[in-house]
């Protein structure tokens, strides 16, 4: 079961049947809704554009809140609650804001074989974040715990802001690829 | 345009005699070279889209009997002959006309499995070939390909690599002057393992929760959109120009009977050359482990290792010896699943990886049918107890009563996944359990597999 992650100002996860807090409005802009026109007309039904257009949602606000759905709802034309549904589900979608660097550790049994556990731990140590528990005070990182990444033969596997890979990540590679990160040689989160 | 990244990864992808006739390289042909993604490579120096020619040249019937010729079997987990299940897809008749789909399945997410995406970064032009023939046999108007949204940087290479297909006039309209029309779409999921299940993966593809549908009826006659629709795996599509170049019966020869071709196995875990290994079918486990993989990377003796992926039952030393193919390892109660070798060594703590892996199942099943959302839960509980020192006496046997009332009585095979390590672990490492149940620590000390800060 896909538990829904905790709404942007809520500490607790949803009850069934609570709703996400209501926040301001979010509007796409011109070029993202001619992205999401021209990927409905890709298929044969408007419904399939609704990953690819919380992907969008993502990509534009930063994270899928409550009116990023809204908006991904109003730009398709199906209801809202069918996107929340959809969103809900799925884990990519951040339901509440990351950091500009959010790692996603793999600690499912190839990489644990090869010290994942010891890995998620560094990387909460030197970001001074807990996985899942939102940014750093800085806003730079944040981290979460996932499974298996297709990367388990160069165990243990890191991906950074969902385009990186990072494997084989030892201490010494965990600071590189922070530093790397501070330098800006990796995509900041939607972007 | 995006940047196709160009990032080296870490993965061994040969080893001597590779691409020698005892073992053919039919699927890594260029693995680790990071420019074979583009068309002119592959047409240049690997055969690429002769064999697309040739189809396009035959009878759509013909070329499905020559992938059942070949013996191909899916190479998804459940090894169902690829042939037959294309054969299965209804024809146009002349009243009745249909619109079909041919979806490839590049979600990935069973954990230890890395073989496909190895496809997607070296070779997507063997990927993008195979869904051409596939959609020539079976007469289909699009093919998707249905990618895990981790991916994104491999999603990005594909997508380049089809437009070079369809600037090559090798997709879109008119293919080849065959007067045939058929391009491929790109669908990008967003992190949900269930969505690897056929039926959930068609309709996360429509654009829905990822949620198993009933079958019957069977996506054959209603998938994607309500139309009839094959779905296989990448490195099932992948094998199919190599078949169509030699010839389905001589594809037939390669691997064991009844189990035919190359296969690419990935090996993780305790071994010193983790990695991916393209073998014929039936190649025993050990030569894999022990000459391939170079053994131990502890130097301590391998205690346990799973076969194809997570979701199927571990074995242990007495069958290391098993000629890795669909058939042989059912008849040793494991599976072949995907193909992804778990290796573990002796440090390894028995109840904390079986932990683990339940963990993953609880937190995947998409909580539709009661006994496998309540039941991994519960199993996942139960473990934590045990691996946490508050195991109880008696926990054993409710674990044992509670797999039967999983598998086979839910909608899915998530639900038997699950209860194949947990079942098998029981039976092998029985004494692994009982020991932390009376003693309330780890038989194997200073295993380390569970972190400690939060969990998802
Ligand atoms: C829980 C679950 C996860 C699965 N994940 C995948 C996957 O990631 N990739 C895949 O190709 N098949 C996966 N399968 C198998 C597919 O349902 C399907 O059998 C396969 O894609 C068929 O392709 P094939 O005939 O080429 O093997 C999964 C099955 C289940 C039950
Ligand atoms: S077995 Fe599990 S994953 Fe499959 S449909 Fe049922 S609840 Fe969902
Ligand atoms: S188990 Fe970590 S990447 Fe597969």
């Amino acid at each position: 079961m896909n538990h829904p992650q905790s709404p942007e100002t809520s500490k607790e996860p949803l009850a069934p049947g609570q709703r996400l807090p209501e926040s301001e409005r979010k509007e796409f802009s011109a070029e993202a809704l001619a992205e999401i026109q021209g990927i409905m007309a890709k298929y044969p039904e408007k419904l399939a554009a609704t990953l690819p257009a919380l992907h969008i949602a993502q990509r534009e606000f930063g994270f899928v809140s409550l009116a990023a759905m809204k908006a991904v709802a109003k730009a398709i034309g199906i209801p809202e609650g069918h996107v929340f549904g959809v969103a809900t589900f799925y884990t990519m979608y951040q339901k509440a804001p990351v950091g500009k660097y959010h790692f996603s550790v793999c600690t499912n049994i190839s990489c644990a074989l090869r010290g994942a556990a010891q890995l998620l731990e560094k990387v909460c140590e030197k970001t001074g974040v807990k996985p899942g528990a939102g940014p750093s005070p800085d806003g730079m990182w944040s981290v979460e715990e996932v499974e298996c990444l297709a990367g388990c033969g160069v165990a243990p596997c890191v991906q950074v802001n969902h385009d990186v890979y990072d494997e084989l990540v030892d201490e010494q590679k965990l600071i590189e690829v922070m530093e790397a990160c501070k330098r800006g040689e990796y995509r900041p989160w939607a972007q | 345009m995006v940047a196709i990244r160009t990032k080296p990864d870490h993965h061994t992808y040969t080893f001597p005699g590779f691409g020698s006739e005892k073992f053919p390289n039919l699927l890594l042909r260029g693995a680790g070279d990071l420019n074979n993604w583009h068309l002119n490579v592959y047409e240049q120096q690997h055969e690429g889209y002769v064999a697309m020619k040739a189809a396009l040249k035959m009878e759509p019937v013909a070329v499905t009997d020559e992938v059942k010729a070949s013996g191909l079997r899916g190479r998804g987990g459940a090894g169902f002959p690829a042939g037959l299940k294309w054969s299965f897809m209804p024809k146009d008749s002349a009243d009745r006309k249909f619109t079909r789909y041919l979806v490839c399945n590049a979600d990935e997410g069973e954990p230890g499995t890395f073989k496909d995406r190895v496809i997607l970064e070296y070779n997507p032009h063997q990927l993008i070939e195979g869904m051409i023939i596939g959609g020539w046999a079976m007469q289909c108007v699009t093919g998707y390909v249905y990618i895990r949204g981790e991916f994104l940087w491999l999603i990005e290479k594909l997508e380049a690599a089809i437009q070079e297909a369809r600037d090559a006039g090798y997709l879109g309209k008119n293919i080849l002057g065959t007067g045939w029309d058929y391009d491929i779409l790109v669908h990008r999921g967003a992190g949900a393992y269930i969505c690897g299940e056929e039926t959930a993966l068609l309709n996360s593809l429509e654009g829905r929760r990822g949620e198993p549908r009933v079958k019957p009826p069977f996506p054959a006659a209603k998938g994607a959109f309500g139309q009839p629709t094959t779905i296989n795996n990448v490195e099932t599509l992948a094998a199919v120009p190599p078949i169509m170049r030699m010839g389905g019966a001589e594809y037939a020869k390669i691997g064991s009977p009844k189990n035919s071709g190359t296969r690419i196995f990935g090996v993780s875990g305790h071994v010193k050359r983790p990695g991916i290994y393209e073998l014929p079918m039936g190649t025993p486990m050990n030569f894999l482990v022990e000459e391939l993989c170079g053994g131990s990377s502890t130097g301590k003796k391998i205690k346990a290792i799973i076969p194809g992926g997570a979701s199927c039952p571990m074995l242990d030393e007495k069958d290391f010896d098993v000629p890795m193919d669909f058939d042989n390892l059912r008849a040793r109660g494991s599976m072949g699943g995907s193909g992804g070798l778990i290796v573990m060594d002796e440090s390894v703590c028995i109840v904390q990886a079986t932990l683990r892996l339940i963990k993953f199942y609880a937190h995947e099943s998409c909580g539709q049918c009661t006994p496998c959302r309540e039941g991994c839960n519960w199993m996942e509980m139960i473990l934590h107890r045990i691996e946490h020192g508050e195991g109880r006496p008696g926990d054993l046997e409710l674990l044992s009563s509670l797999t039967p009332r999983i598998a086979g009585r839910t909608l899915c095979p998530l639900g038997d996944a699950a209860c194949g390590p947990m079942d098998s672990a029981l039976q092998k490492f029985r004494h692994e359990f009982e020991h932390h149940i009376t003693h309330k620590t780890c038989y194997v000390q200073g295993s380390r597999l569970l972190s400690t800060v939060g969990a998802h």
